[in-house]
């Protein structure tokens, strides 16, 4: 009889456990912008302290990030779902003891975004937004990938932080992850590919060494003035040599879209393939 | 052997060493180069990648190692004189903390203003050095006789303490890619890519070392003991902010140039002790030129170890210097 009772209240908590949530918290800024795009939007009740887009998240109260997640604060606004860094081992344990779901991720290549859109989807219970959100950008990225087919691919650098006004502390991706994915979509040939790393420091030396034909170079400013730009790349004509700066092919990639694996990847992409295949 | 003649012979060994790290170290690194065609003036300069590897990638960082290598020893040994404290270094009296936190405002609120093409992270590293060195030379001078060192020594401390915290305080408040690369700053870099950078900080360092210069008899005595010195007619208020003031500049200098690199200025004054004896007027010059060749073996090591990644130098210091000089330590005693 008690195995009866017990039995509805195990359906009850069962049919609980797989209903969507109402109220998600994103910490990872490129999971939020997904979650916007799968039409989770609404159910979103906070964001990370580096959260800006979409343009809607500016209203939301944010509630820390990455190293400094506030877990009060994530507690005290009744999340049922929470979106974590991979890294935030000390917030898995505290999300766990208040019995808080979290959804685990880490950035990882070109495909895995739309693989997490899709996971986002079955999770949030947006199964088919998802599923048409992750086609429509592959499909972008692919049309670039037919467009670029063919032709000859620039061996390139792609950088993604330098100390101003100088040659000093490059970085540079380098094999691996979503940058390098999408410079390859774009018809570019990593000169960096044999390092397999996300991101690596890189020497004047090795750059004179692999003597790229094109470097891009990320700038999350919005836009550049032409004056800007030119001082913006101006330290580059030291190393003279390299066929990217003989040719005056360092091309800047403007915005902060770029930089983050979410849906806007497609535009960067794409932006990028013009800038490679003019 | 007379005193005249040690020096001149230890000092020409240790320059005779540094000579030869300096002259080999532009020709080895991840890339091999042909020198014959690096100095071939007919090849046109941007299509001669060998040439532009070895005076715009690897001389700049050569010269570059080679000066924050002797103006971070040859601080340490003033400093360890002055101070009369062993554990002293360029580091310990806050100076590097205030250039450090010069350098961390101009990363973390990107400034981007540049004078004569000197960018914003040496200009705010050298200013925020030169405000240290005046707080902490205030608080000290503001005893009645003289320069305290113990108020210097503490005070100093202090405010490195201080300033770190705001270091790691502006370091929390950046956005996530400003916040590495200061850290990263942190670490010391060489790899100036251009000679300007380096033509900035060479007169800052020169007036430095012709204060230096002046210094090994006084600093003998006032090792001994500042009543000791003064019994022999040292000035010792004067020749303090001497050795203070001078050592400051260097400092700041050098980490305006390649950042607060770690070890240089505690290990190598140490190691020279251990091979030529206590004599500053032996120290001091040979500190420096060993600080300079110490420095660039490091950078050296610092970018072929790993090749094509880098290692920060300043790892690499700690790394080769910490184990050799307990070595060293441990075999003399």
């Amino acid at each position: 009889m008690k195995r009866l009772l017990c039995l509805p209240l195990l359906l009850v908590l069962a049919i609980h456990a797989q209903a969507p949530p109402k109220r998600i918290i994103s910490l990872v800024p490129a999971l939020t912008e997904m979650l916007f795009a799968i039409g989770a939007g609404p159910q979103v009740v906070a964001v990370s302290t580096y959260d800006v887009e979409p343009p809607e998240v500016r209203a939301l109260p944010t509630v820390g990030a990455l190293v400094d997640p506030d877990t009060e604060r994530i507690i005290a606004l009744r999340p049922d779902l929470v979106l974590t860094y991979g890294s935030q081992t000390e917030l898995h344990a505290q999300l766990t003891s208040a019995r808080i779901a979290f959804f685990d991720y880490r950035h990882g290549g070109l495909d895995h975004i739309m693989t997490t859109m899709r996971t986002l989807g079955a999770r949030t219970g947006h199964v088919e937004q998802a599923n048409a959100a992750a086609q429509a950008l592959q499909s972008r990225i692919d049309a670039v990938r037919t467009r670029v087919a063919g032709r000859p691919r620039p061996r390139t650098l792609l950088v993604f932080g330098r100390e101003p006004g100088t040659l000093r502390n490059i970085y540079a991706s380098a094999g691996r992850g979503f940058l390098h994915d999408m410079l390859v979509a774009a018809g570019g040939d990593d000169v960096l590919s044999d390092m397999q790393r996300e991101s690596a420091q890189l020497s004047t030396e090795i750059i004179l060494a692999r003597a790229p034909d094109v470097i891009i170079e990320l700038n999350t400013a919005n836009r550049l003035n032409e004056a800007d730009l030119k001082a913006f790349v101006d330290p580059w004509s030291t190393l003279a040599s390299v066929p990217a700066v003989k040719n005056r092919r360092v091309l800047v990639l403007t915005g902060s879209g770029t930089a983050v694996p979410g849906p806007r990847v497609a535009e960067g992409v794409e932006r990028m393939a013009r800038l490679l295949h003019p | 052997m007379s005193i005249r003649r040690r020096i001149v012979t230890v000092v020409l060994a240790f320059a005779g060493f540094t000579l030869a790290i300096l002259a080999w170290a532009p020709t080895v690194g991840s890339t091999p180069i042909s020198l014959a065609r690096a100095f071939d003036r007919s090849i046109p300069w941007d299509s001669n990648v060998d040439a532009q590897i070895f005076f715009v990638a690897r001389l700049p960082r050569v010269l570059a190692g080679a000066l924050v290598g002797a103006a971070l020893a040859a601080a340490g040994v003033i400093l360890q004189a002055l101070l009369r404290n062993p554990l002293a270094t360029p580091f310990t009296l806050g100076v590097s903390a205030g250039g450090s936190l010069g350098a961390m405002l101009a990363v973390t609120l990107r400034w981007e203003l540049s004078v004569l093409g000197i960018t914003s992270i040496p200009l705010a590293s050298f200013a925020g050095s030169s405000i240290a060195t005046a707080i902490v030379y205030a608080l000290a001078a503001s005893q009645r006789r003289g320069l305290s060192t113990n108020v210097l020594l503490l005070a100093g401390v202090t405010l490195n303490a201080f300033f770190s915290a705001l270091i790691l305080f502006v370091q929390y408040l950046a956005d996530f890619a400003e916040a590495l690369r200061a850290i990263r700053w942190m670490m010391g870099g060489l790899d100036v890519a251009g000679y300007l950078p380096i033509a900035a900080a060479l007169p800052l360092i020169a007036v430095a070392f012709a204060a230096f210069a002046t210094m090994p008899r006084t600093l003998n005595l006032l090792s001994i003991g500042a009543e000791a010195a003064a019994a022999k007619g040292v000035e010792i208020v004067r020749a303090q902010r001497l050795a203070f003031f001078s050592a400051s500049l260097a400092t700041g200098a050098a980490v305006s140039l390649g950042g607060p690199i770690g070890f240089i200025g505690i290990i190598v004054p140490h190691l020279v002790r251990l091979m030529v004896g206590a004599d500053h007027r032996v120290v001091l010059p040979a500190s420096a030129l060993f600080g300079a060749s110490f420095l660039v073996a490091c950078d050296l090591a610092a970018r072929t170890l790993l090749s094509p990644l880098e290692i920060p130098v300043g790892v690499v210091t700690a790394l080769i210097g910490g184990p050799f000089f307990l070595w060293l330590l441990v075999k003399r005693s």
